[in-house]
């Protein structure tokens, strides 16, 4: 993007109360005050059940002051198409329409109306926020928890099987706008966000998300973790834009350097302490394929 | 003017003259021309409506309830699997007090698979809140259609406007088209009281405690119990609003005045039978006949299953010697759903008459006017020997 963001020009509007019920640390909490930031008043939000539910508040209380519907927890690619549906039958076509869910809400048990929603070409903003696993009901594993992470259905050996790349199945429908983003670089989130606002269709931006109870972490190195993980270019920031595929700001000045090695980020998270060497090496090599692609 | 046409037909032309402004649908047999009906309205600009060929029932009623949330009438249709499908979503529907209107085409539910006719789907959700309407014929679905708008939004509750699948949806009768600018008098566009709008932003279906809880400016706001005792008294109070809304409609287009109940030869019957559907106008013959035997014998089809019009249901049978319920549909392990609702009305009632269950045509098993008349025939020379356990009707095996 031409002209990107800093903390200088960012404005100072807000649209989340100060004070809600996230976790210290959380990165669901930055990632939705700067995201609700990018989008502006003239925004209606379609929230499942997750953390964010949580940290919107409990009735009569409401963290956002924005329009937020709540909706099930497998519906949200299709209640947005609710709402977009009506702002058409209302002719309030210029209002931004954005479904806002975690992995497993999204990934998992919501991929089927999500896919039916980009399928169908509607014009909705999409933002999953990444913490890896089921953090509401209390750390169980979900398709996008990665290989090796202890959680509470996964106590002892950690997950078994690989991440499943949501972001890459999005891409696969062809719609105009895919973006990955992280809570540790929160201008670059920015500026998707807003940039996804412009576009017509369905945009999808995949946000990694540190957790600090859910990945067993003091909640002060959040951003740090979050960097590392794209650092060792494990979590790669990314936009692919009318299929071409780009890397982004910090990942994009990995290119051609050194990246930090991956057990530098695993060390720093308890849910990792399962792993064994054979694994680790596995990763590694998996990011050094990923790289020598990009 | 009068059309021949479906059932389907008949049930999609109710929701273009309704000016439903949000379509959402999944195909499924029965209902599926209806389905298509409505996306050839909109396509051919004959309707002014978005149309959202959803992936699924669920999206189905996601999309209803986002649209019904934003502000905008909303409908869809299904049967059978598509409806238990959409199950967790109709308790939401509900709880967010939203006036969405379905058409259901009654079919049995699977397993086995069967596509044919009977009431298993709708009534096994009589417990979530919606409000049912059981239409009988043509004229009814098309008029039901309308008045559930009108319902749904004045009382915001949901709406199921239900009709047998293949005996309605797929048959073709003449009916009367409602005239559209009666209909726009009849039905006011939906205005919510709150929607979602950034110029007055609202949290809609938040997380609740159980107790009761202080807003910032200090008064008490309800707690779950709360919000769900006042949907209940809701519910109760619609029953009312429901007959007020029908006389309405017959005054504006002659058709209607018996919104809970509707009785055939009941007035100097000792014995009725009831029943929810078409089945009720089936039973007139059989009525009839036996009328021609000197048997005091009249029908009455349940109009309005939920809420339940237990008051009305008294009144019909206060005096009668004995009540024959048919039903295709049963709370398995235990009896037909509305035998069980009717025994429950009428414990209180001073002067009870004797009852007894019939099931009946599951899955489409075709029911026999000669099978009714010896059905109705034995129960009405032996009235007071009934026992409690559902006897079923026309068994092979
Ligand atoms: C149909 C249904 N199944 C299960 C649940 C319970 N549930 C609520 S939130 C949640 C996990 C959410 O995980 P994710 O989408 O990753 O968001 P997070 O809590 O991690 O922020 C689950 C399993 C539910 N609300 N609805
Ligand atoms: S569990 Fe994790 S994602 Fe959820 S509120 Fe706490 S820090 Fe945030
Ligand atoms: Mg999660």
């Amino acid at each position: 993007m031409e002209n990107k963001t800093t903390i200088v020009n960012l404005t100072e509007e807000e649209f989340v109360y100060p004070g809600n019920r996230a976790c210290s640390g959380c990165g669901l909490s930055i990632i939705y005050k700067i995201g609700l930031k990018a989008l502006g008043k003239n925004t209606i939000l379609v929230v499942p059940p997750s953390c964010l539910t949580v940290l919107q508040g409990v009735y009569p209380v409401s963290t956002t002051k924005l329009p937020v519907v709540n909706v099930t927890f497998a519906s949200t690619g299709a209640a947005a198409t609710g709402v977009r549906g009506a702002m058409k039958a209302l002719r309030k076509e210029d209002v931004n329409v954005v479904a806002w869910a975690g992995d497993g809400g999204t990934g998992d048990i919501g991929i089927q109306a999500l896919s039916g929603a980009c399928e169908r070409d509607e014009d909705i903003i999409y933002i999953c926020y990444d913490n890896e696993a089921y953090m509401n009901t209390g750390i169980q594993r979900s398709g996008t928890t990665p290989q090796g992470v202890l959680t509470t259905t996964t106590p002892i050996k950690g997950k078994l099987q690989q991440k499943k790349d949501v972001p890459a199945i999005i891409a696969a429908h062809g719609i105009g706008y895919v973006a990955t983003a992280s809570a540790a670089y929160p201008l670059d989130l920015y500026d998707k966000v807003k940039k996804a606002t412009t576009l017509p269709g369905p945009k999808y931006i995949h946000v990694h998300s540190p957790c600090p109870p859910g990945w067993n972490f003091e909640s002060r190195y959040t951003i740090k973790i979050g960097k590392l993980a794209v650092q060792t270019g494990l979590f790669d920031l990314y936009e692919i834009e009318d299929g071409r595929f780009r890397l982004t700001g910090a990942s994009k000045k990995l290119k051609g350097r050194e990246r930090k090695p991956v057990t530098d980020y695993f060390a720093t998270q308890g849910r990792f302490k399962s792993l064994d060497k054979d694994l680790v090496a596995r990763v590694q090599a998996q990011i050094d394929a990923k790289w020598a692609n990009y | 003017m009068h059309i021949i046409d479906s059932g389907n037909v008949a049930a999609a032309t109710g929701v273009k003259l309704s000016r439903a402004q949000v379509i959402a649908a999944y195909p499924i047999t029965p209902q599926t021309p209806l389905t298509e009906k409505l996306s050839e309205f909109v396509e051919s600009e004959e309707l002014d409506a978005q149309y959202i060929p959803v992936e699924s029932e669920h999206s189905a009623m996601a999309v209803c309830i986002a649209a019904s949330t934003a502000g905008t009438r909303a409908f869809t249709a299904t049967s059978a699997n598509g409806l238990l499908y959409m199950n967790e979503q109709l308790h939401w529907a509900v709880g967010a007090r939203l006036p969405i209107v379905m058409c259901v085409a009654n079919r049995g539910i699977g397993a086995p698979w069967t596509v044919w006719n009977d009431q298993q789907d709708t009534i096994a959700q009589r417990d979530v809140g919606w409000i049912q309407i059981y239409a009988n014929d043509h004229q009814q679905i098309i008029d039901s259609v309308i008045k559930a708008f009108r319902l749904a939004q004045t009382v915001s509750i949901p709406v199921m406007v239900c009709y047998d699948g293949y005996l309605l949806s797929h048959t073709y009768m003449p009916f009367d088209l409602p005239d559209q600018e009666k209909v726009d008098e009849f039905l006011p566009p939906f205005k919510a009281a709150n929607f979602l709008d950034p110029e007055n932003p609202g949290n809609f279906n938040p997380v609740t405690l159980p107790d009761v809880r202080p807003d910032q400016s200090g008064t008490t706001r309800p707690g779950y119990i709360e919000i769900r005792h006042r949907l209940q008294m809701d519910l109760r109070a619609s029953l009312e609003v429901y007959k007020e809304i029908d006389a309405d409609y017959k005054k504006d287009f002659g058709r209607g005045g018996h919104p809970f109940v509707e009785e055939y030869k009941c007035d100097d019957a000792d014995f009725v039978a009831v029943c929810i559907g078409s089945l009720s106008y089936h039973l007139r013959d059989v009525i009839d006949a036996m009328r021609e035997d000197g048997i005091p014998v009249g029908v009455m089809g349940v109009q309005l299953y939920r809420p339940f019009p237990d008051q009305a249901i008294v009144q019909a049978l206060a005096g009668k010697k004995h009540v024959i319920v048919f039903e295709k549909a049963l709370s398995y392990g235990n009896q037909g759903a509305l035998y069980a609702d009717i025994k429950s009305a009428l414990y209180n009632a001073a002067d009870r008459p004797t009852i007894q269950n019939f099931i009946l045509g599951l899955g489409g098993r075709e029911i026999k006017t000669e099978q009714l008349l010896a059905v109705l025939r034995e129960a009405c020379a032996k009235p007071g020997t009934a026992e409690d356990t559902p006897r079923w009707v026309g068994l092979k095996l």
